[in-house]
């Protein structure tokens, strides 16, 4: 295949950046997006020209690095994470517009590479069960209902990637606190610090500069584990049910 | 266990190893004997609980005045800061990604072993250890598996505490399954994310203690010095990758949890940040390095499908609980659509050649002998060269059993993950698997405490040599990066530390200079040999030689063959490295230069520790050590001990150490899963 690349590069913060194009040719429809790029940045290194910046790790699909934004899908055209989107989804001769994550709370650092620190500091509000290491009871003397159990994982798949963030016009992360608030609202070990971390989080999150939501479903439809759009009305429940109990 | 015998741990049950075997002569150089100075004694089952009480407590007014530096975010890393910094200690945390949640412990897909007996199956402590010892193949310390075993337990109801949402029963009890070659049903699991759910836990342990200001987290950071004062760790030189600042961080302890080096390889599963430098760069200030050569190759993993790789998938081995495998009888059918060759045309080879065991054979069994199939032309999918590499896992026989809804049940974000790489379904053509580099059982060596040689440098998690021996057990390395990170390392380094705070050495002192000012110089020189290929094609070209000489099977001759290329190597790579950029900016090429160096290093050492151990033994075949039957075979009397290599200068050869295996409470005896 041969792509021309519109690619996003900004030498660091402080300069406005901008879109420049790239031709490519001899890309196979089994390599990855990212491998793709890997065969770019051997030309640019070739030529003498800065390779692009752009976060990776895994390549497949679990550490949540990667954070392309791909003709303005978060991710690209299919449900996945970058890594995990491949060559066969794009034709021949195709034009291909690659940019960063766009929110406010995650600012550029370098072309593709953006700052998402944001996630941590949400985390830190409260994104945890407190158990000092030592404390815990015997595992299955607190049996936890099958069905609850399960939509903890279901909504704890979420890898932190941001895509969220970047599909909403409002720049809001309410779909990733809200699967964090649920994972552990669901479970019996997350009751006591319930009201406090929905409170808490939801404070930090505001605090962060994302975004309110507006039940647009951007969010639900770019994550690439399908993180359900209900998590935000646990959210919201929660948060009532925390306002209510006097937070 | 049938016809073994317990034996109490009161009396060696082996000879000391005497190699007569010379084969790396002329590459290395004969050192003293190491001996664990802290090794414990008495009963194998009260070693633990006698140690810990031993072992030395910080007053709690104390600890906040002593500085821990952790590099690595992983499982090991992780939960050694949450812990650290619940007990109060002053933690800094460093890693590479620009999260510690994003380590490369999340990506173990399959469980966590735990000796927790739910099942009533005829589990315990003693069998997981057993199995442990027996799956190393007789290559790790009897007492450092036995405390795995033991603390494994603790471990589950850690995690549960934490809100790991473990698979569970209809009841709400925990579930298990059986995993990897093993006949007990011991491993909890959370689907096929099992290690991204261990790691969430015991990141937001940590994220707790930041928020309580026990520990401070630098991401986007790379260690890239350790800084040694008489002989004693003191910090670390580190870089920061978005500023690119050298800085230099000093603590009364270190602790190493970066992980293992299996991108040495290039094409393997690790992540593609996975290094070596942490260690390497310790190596070379003194720690020994032990066992580099024992490295895992994992049997379920996606094939290559062409030279623009950058990495492979694993699938995780749980896969082979249900799944069957097999190749064509006929070479001629190897082309052919699976579901066209009858059943009497297909070889179940792992059935066929090991009935007891079946598909459930151990890793290394499993790899060696889908390449053996492959070798003889019998491989299936695409030609990669001139070879097809890759046999069939065929769930038909599955489906048919348990219903398609309960294999997806079981199976579904692996099948999806599969059909997403190769654009194949799983549900309706068999999957294709072939075997690729996972895990290395080598690295630094520790003491029974996880220190190394070098005193007030601890290492934990894939970055030690110290649980797994000559190989591991599925399920065994989330067990034992939770193990280290929760239950030993904390327990150990407050005998350490408990002769601390030590004497505060400042930014100017000789040693932290130095190393600063080496970092400095090494970045230089990066930027400015100015030659013509990117730090990325020395890689991939290093992968090659190491994965043909020095992986699944090796030989003397390939060896020394691979010595000399890497040589050759090194000194291309110091003449002709292109790296552009800047010095004080994100420089993701600069970065990979760095890494790329010091697995060339690495490389050679690995190629010269596997020349000298003529043995086949755990996950590595040496063509010069098989029976009759082209099976492996081990070489106690000569081998049974650890190889710890020291750095022997820039251009010295390395020193060999060996420190015996000696065993009290299991008797060392070959492997057959016949």
């Amino acid at each position: 295949m041969n792509l021309t690349l519109k690619i996003w590069r900004q030498q660091n913060p402080a300069d406005k950046g901008g879109l420049k194009t790239y031709e490519l040719g001899g890309v196979s429809e089994d390599m990855s997006f990212l491998e793709m790029l890997d065969v770019l940045n051997e030309q640019l290194n070739e030529t003498g020209e800065e390779p692009v910046a752009f976060d990776h790790d895994c390549r497949e699909g679990i550490c949540g690095s990667c954070a392309l934004m791909i003709d303005g899908q978060a991710h690209g055209p299919e449900v996945t994470t970058t890594c995990q989107l491949h060559m066969r989804s794009f034709k021949d001769g195709q034009t291909i517009t690659i940019e960063p994550w766009r929110a406010d709370a995650f600012p550029v650092i370098k072309d593709l590479v953006t700052d998402r620190s944001a996630f941590d500091r949400i985390i830190q509000a409260g994104g945890y069960i407190s158990a000092n290491t030592g404390s815990a009871p015997e595992a299955n003397s607190v049996p936890a209902p099958r069905d609850k159990a399960t939509r903890a994982f279901n909504v704890a798949t979420c890898i932190g990637c941001g895509a969220c963030v970047a599909a909403c016009p409002n720049g809001s992360a309410s779909l990733f606190l809200g699967a964090k608030i649920t994972h552990l609202g669901e479970l019996p070990q997350g009751q006591p610090e319930r009201d406090g971390r929905v409170a808490s989080m939801v404070a930090q999150h505001d605090a962060e500069g994302f975004g309110g939501c507006t039940n647009i479903g951007e969010c639900t439809a770019a994550c690439p584990k399908e993180i359900p759009l209900d998590v935000i009305s646990q959210l919201n429940k929660d948060l009532r049910t925390a306002i209510r109990h006097g937070h | 266990m049938a016809g073994s015998t317990l034996h109490d741990g009161s009396s060696p049950l082996n000879q000391a190893a005497k190699q007569t075997s010379d084969d790396a002569h002329g590459y290395y150089v004969a050192g003293e004997p190491l001996v664990d100075p802290v090794t414990p004694t008495g009963p194998i089952a009260d070693r633990w609980t006698t140690r810990r009480f031993e072992n030395r407590l910080v007053n709690p007014a104390n600890r906040r005045k002593l500085d821990v530096i952790i590099v690595g975010t992983g499982l090991a890393g992780g939960a050694a800061a949450a812990t650290l910094g619940e007990a109060g200690y002053n933690v800094k945390s460093f890693c590479y990604q620009d999260s510690p949640r994003r380590a490369h412990s999340i990506a173990a897909q399959g469980g966590i072993n735990a000796a927790k007996n739910y099942k009533e199956d005829g589990d315990s402590v003693f069998r997981l250890f057993y199995d442990t010892v027996k799956g190393g193949d007789y290559r790790s310390r009897e007492s450092n598996v036995y405390r795995l075993a033991e603390v494994s337990t603790n471990i589950i109801d850690q995690c549960v505490a934490q809100g790991v949402p473990f698979a569970r029963e209809y009841g709400g009890l925990l579930d298990n399954r059986s995993f990897g070659g093993v006949q007990v049903s011991r491993t909890f699991y959370a689907r096929g994310q099992t290690g991204q759910q261990l790691l969430l836990g015991a990141y937001q342990a940590m994220e707790r203690q930041v928020a309580a200001g026990t520990v401070t987290q630098y991401t986007r950071h790379e260690m890239l010095e350790l800084i040694v004062k008489d002989g004693v760790a003191r910090g670390i030189v580190a870089r920061d990758l978005v500023s690119g600042e050298i800085e230099t961080h000093l603590a009364d302890a270190v602790v190493l949890a970066s992980g293992g080096y299996g991108n040495v390889f290039f094409l393997s599963t690790n992540a593609m940040g996975c290094n070596v430098t942490a260690t390497w760069r310790a190596h070379r200030k003194g720690a020994y390095m032990a066992n580099p050569c024992y490295t895992q190759i994992h049997p379920t993993c996606i094939p290559v499908s062409g030279e623009h790789q950058s990495k492979l998938t694993l699938m995780s081995e749980s896969l082979r609980n249900d799944g069957r495998i097999w190749v064509p009888k006929k070479v001629e059918d190897c082309d052919k659509d699976p579901r066209d060759i009858p059943e009497e045309d297909r070889d179940y080879y792992l059935e066929r050649i090991y009935p007891a065991f079946g598909n459930l054979v151990p890793r290394d069994i499993a790899s060696r002998q889908a390449k053996n199939v492959c070798d003889e032309g019998r491989g299936v999918g695409p030609l990669v060269g001139d070879f097809r590499r890759g046999v069939y896992l065929d769930f038909t026989d599955a489906i048919e059993r348990m219903g398609a809804d309960v294999v997806k049940e079981k199976y579904d974000n692996l099948f999806d993950m599969y059909e997403r790489i190769t654009g194949e379904n799983p549900y309706e053509v068999p999957m294709r698997i072939y075997p690729a580099v996972h895990y290395v059982m080598g690295g630094l060596w520790v003491d029974y405490h996880l220190q190394s040689n070098i005193p007030g440098l601890f290492v934990t998690g894939e970055a030690n040599f110290s649980d797994h021996g000559a190989n591991r057990l599925g399920a065994s390395a989330l067990m034992q990066g939770l193990a280290d990170g929760y239950f030993v390392l904390p327990n150990t380094i407050r005998d350490y530390l408990a002769d601390g705070p030590f004497e505060k050495i400042t930014e100017d002192d000789e040693a932290v200079v130095e190393a600063r000012r080496s970092v400095e110089k090494r970045v230089e020189t990066f930027l400015s040999i100015n030659g013509s290929r990117s730090a990325d094609s020395y890689h991939r070209e290093l992968g090659h030689i190491m994965w043909e000489y020095c992986g699944m099977e090796r030989s003397e001759e390939g060896l020394r063959k691979a010595i000399d290329m890497i040589r050759e190597l090194k000194k291309d790579f110091w003449t002709d490295l292109k790296v552009l950029g800047t010095a004080d900016s994100l420089n993701q090429s600069l970065e990979k230069a760095g890494r790329v160096a010091d697995f060339i290093e690495l490389g050679e050492l690995m190629c010269i520790d596997a020349l000298n151990r003529r043995e086949s033994c755990g996950g590595h075949f040496r063509a010069e050590s098989q029976t009759e039957e082209g099976e492996a075979l081990r070489h106690d009397e000569e081998f049974a001990y650890v190889a710890a290599w020291e750095f022997g200068g820039e251009d010295g050869s390395p020193v060999l150490h060996k420190e015996d295996l000696i065993y009290t409470a299991i008797e060392m005896k070959q492997r057959s899963y016949k």
